[in-house]
């Protein structure tokens, strides 16, 4: 029997459409926002100057992040495509390297994301912006453009799971290593077209930073978008941020779920993803293979709360000689946070290298491409087969403190490891 | 004629499950959004010889969560690019979905236990797949996605108007 209660997602989609709508049905929807970044943008563009309107301006935002500052001639034909076509028409919300950052990590920061607005953006982890109560949702770049132009697009009102957390996480258990764990019990497809909703104590517990790490790798579990409750965390992080006034929701306790599951949070523990696949996971105390790069960044763990990680876990050692920690700050922002903290020199005395923001290595664009035959333990989100480098290259997924522990012994190691045998 | 009524033929291509979107086109080729250029590193991490031997017309069948992976729609144009008629696969990724449906790629979900090589017969208007030894069947559009795949594109469908302006 189906209930009449709605899931958060019903709610959004049911106001952003003017029906009364639940899983399953196909709506057209007012956006809230539509963001492009450098590769999706000119296609974004293309589909746009097609349809002879004038753009939604307020609507649109424009976020040069995968290859800027350019890596080459044509990757900076690409950005200057954004770039004209933001000043041809005065948009308000371009971000230009030096002022944006990873377009998730800036739609967050700069108040886009709020909770139940409806935002569609043309990359995958969209979906990052449920951590704050948010539906976002990952499109394409064209149909981004004709939303530039009308404001509105179809979606398909997807199903939910839910995925309750009881109990208390460890104190060394990441938001990253919560959505390893269920990623790998559901496989890379076991949410595909799902909204993943995510509640629980051991939810309540995380910090917003951990919670978006969460919410970002719902599309490495096939969803559509993600959503967590907004509480008094989120309240906070949004207080000097949000660009429109947002009320808290909530899935209703009658709402109809595809699933419920329910973990137990002393069962999670900190892990790594095989190459190849990120629901290919192992705990980190049974791996101890060798690296060449330990990589922090990406929308998933490039923010201060990571890299405050990672330097807690740096202070005071050495990379090991035959590995380079490169660590890339999600956004300007962060990036100013850590150089105001001290964290830049921190990980530069111990022989880190710091960049300003770019996505950069996490997609193997540039900055930290792995070689063949090169392994890199990654705070980011994709471990495919040559995802960061080489066709047979290897990247292994991690929370940002093993990360850095492992960039001090050279190998996959857990941040105690680290304590035990370098004192 | 309406591609939602269309009879097409073509010679298949067997990839596996969970092809995800780095193999259908990697990343350091995101330089350029032209399906010509795109077309010629087609899967070329995994199949280094597909790109040259498929042909115009030709139907990929996949397995399971096919263009899993990062948004980039140029993927299907990767694909458009080599002249692939038609994508069959058990299911797909949720933006590669969209994004063929938006740039006129036709896609249908189906199970096709047929050798590589096998000429198949799609008529997308009965739902029905046949071949020399076989056949199989598949899902129709929904009405909505067949007004946007029969309007050839997202960007046709929203200049006919069908996107309401508030
Ligand atoms: S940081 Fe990586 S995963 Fe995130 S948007 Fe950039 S390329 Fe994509």
């Amino acid at each position: 029997m189906k209930n009449n209660g709605k899931t958060a997602v019903e709610k959004v989609f049911s106001e952003k459409s003017g029906e009364d709508v639940y899983a399953g049905s196909i709506v057209e929807a007012e956006l809230d926002y539509v963001m492009v970044n450098d590769i999706t943008g000119p296609s974004a563009i293309d589909a746009f100057y097609q349809l002879d309107v004038e753009p939604k301006k307020e609507k649109i935002v424009l976020i040069p992040d995968h290859f800027v500052p350019s890596k080459d001639i044509a990757s900076a034909t690409q950005s200057k495509k954004l770039r004209d076509f933001a000043w041809k028409h005065e948009m308000p919300n371009y971000f230009e390297v030096g002022r944006g950052g990873v377009c998730h990590q800036v739609m967050m920061e700069k108040g886009f994301a709020t909770p139940g607005a409806l935002i569609a953006g043309a990359d995958s982890h969209t979906c990052t912006y449920g951590a704050l109560g948010a539906i976002s949702v990952g499109i394409g770049g064209t149909e981004a453009g004709v939303i530039f132009g009308t404001g509105r697009m179809w979606f398909k009102v997807p199903e939910t799971m839910m995925f309750r957390i009881n109990g208390e996480l460890d104190s060394s258990v990441e938001g990253k290593d919560v959505i390893l764990n269920l990623i790998s019990r559901i496989g890379v497809e076991g949410g595909r077209y799902k909204c993943l909703e995510f509640r629980g104590e051991g939810v309540e517990g995380l910090g917003v930073s951990d919670r978006m790490t969460m919410a970002n790798m719902a599309s490495e579990a096939g969803a559509k978008c993600a959503f967590m409750a907004p509480d008094k965390k989120t309240e906070d992080y949004l207080n000097s941020r949000s660009r429109k006034t947002w009320s808290f929701i909530d899935s209703d306790s009658d709402a109809n779920y595809d699933r419920i599951f329910d973990i137990d949070a002393s069962e999670l523990e900190p892990v790594v993803s095989m190459p190849g696949s990120p629901a290919d996971v192992k705990p980190v105390s049974e791996v101890n293979d060798e690296i060449d790069q330990a990589y922090i960044g990406s929308c998933t763990n490039g923010r201060i709360e990571d890299i405050r990680r990672a330097a807690q876990v740096l202070k005071g050692k050495k990379v090991h000689p035959r590995t380079r920690l490169i660590v890339v700050p999600s956004s300007q922002q962060v990036f100013e946070d850590a150089v105001s903290e001290g964290l830049v020199k921190l990980i530069a005395e111990a022989g880190g290298y710091v960049s300003g923001p770019t996505c950069g290595a996490c997609l193997g664009g540039y900055m930290g491409v792995l070689g063949p035959g090169e392994r890199c333990i990654s705070s980011t989100n994709r471990n495919f087969l040559g995802r960061m480098g080489d066709k047979d290259s290897k990247v292994y997924l991690a929370n940002p403190s093993v990360v850095a522990a492992s960039s001090i012994l050279g190998r996959i190691a857990s941040p105690r490891e680290v304590y035990e045998i370098v004192k | 004629m309406k591609l939602s009524n269309d009879l097409i033929s073509g010679k298949i291509w067997r990839l596996g499950d969970n092809v995800d979107t780095d193999q259908i086109i990697p990343a350091k080729y995101l330089v350029t959004s032209d399906p010509d250029k795109l077309a010629m590193h087609f899967m070329e991490n995994t199949h280094p010889e597909l790109a040259k031997s498929i042909g115009k017309g030709d139907i990929i069948v996949a397995g399971r969560n096919f263009g899993c992976g990062s948004s980039r729609e140029h993927a299907v144009k990767t694909i458009q690019g080599c002249g692939i008629r038609l994508v069959i696969a058990e299911s797909f990724a949720r933006i590669f979905f969209r994004n063929s449906i938006n740039l006129g790629l036709p896609v249908i979900e189906a199970k096709i236990e047929a050798p590589e090589g096998t000429v198949l017969n799609v008529d997308m208007e009965k739902g029905r797949i046949h071949w020399d030894s076989g056949e199989s069947e598949f899902q129709k559009y929904p009405p909505f996605l067949k007004k946007i795949v029969d309007s050839g594109s997202i960007i046709n469908y929203a200049k006919e108007g069908l996107i309401r302006q508030k």
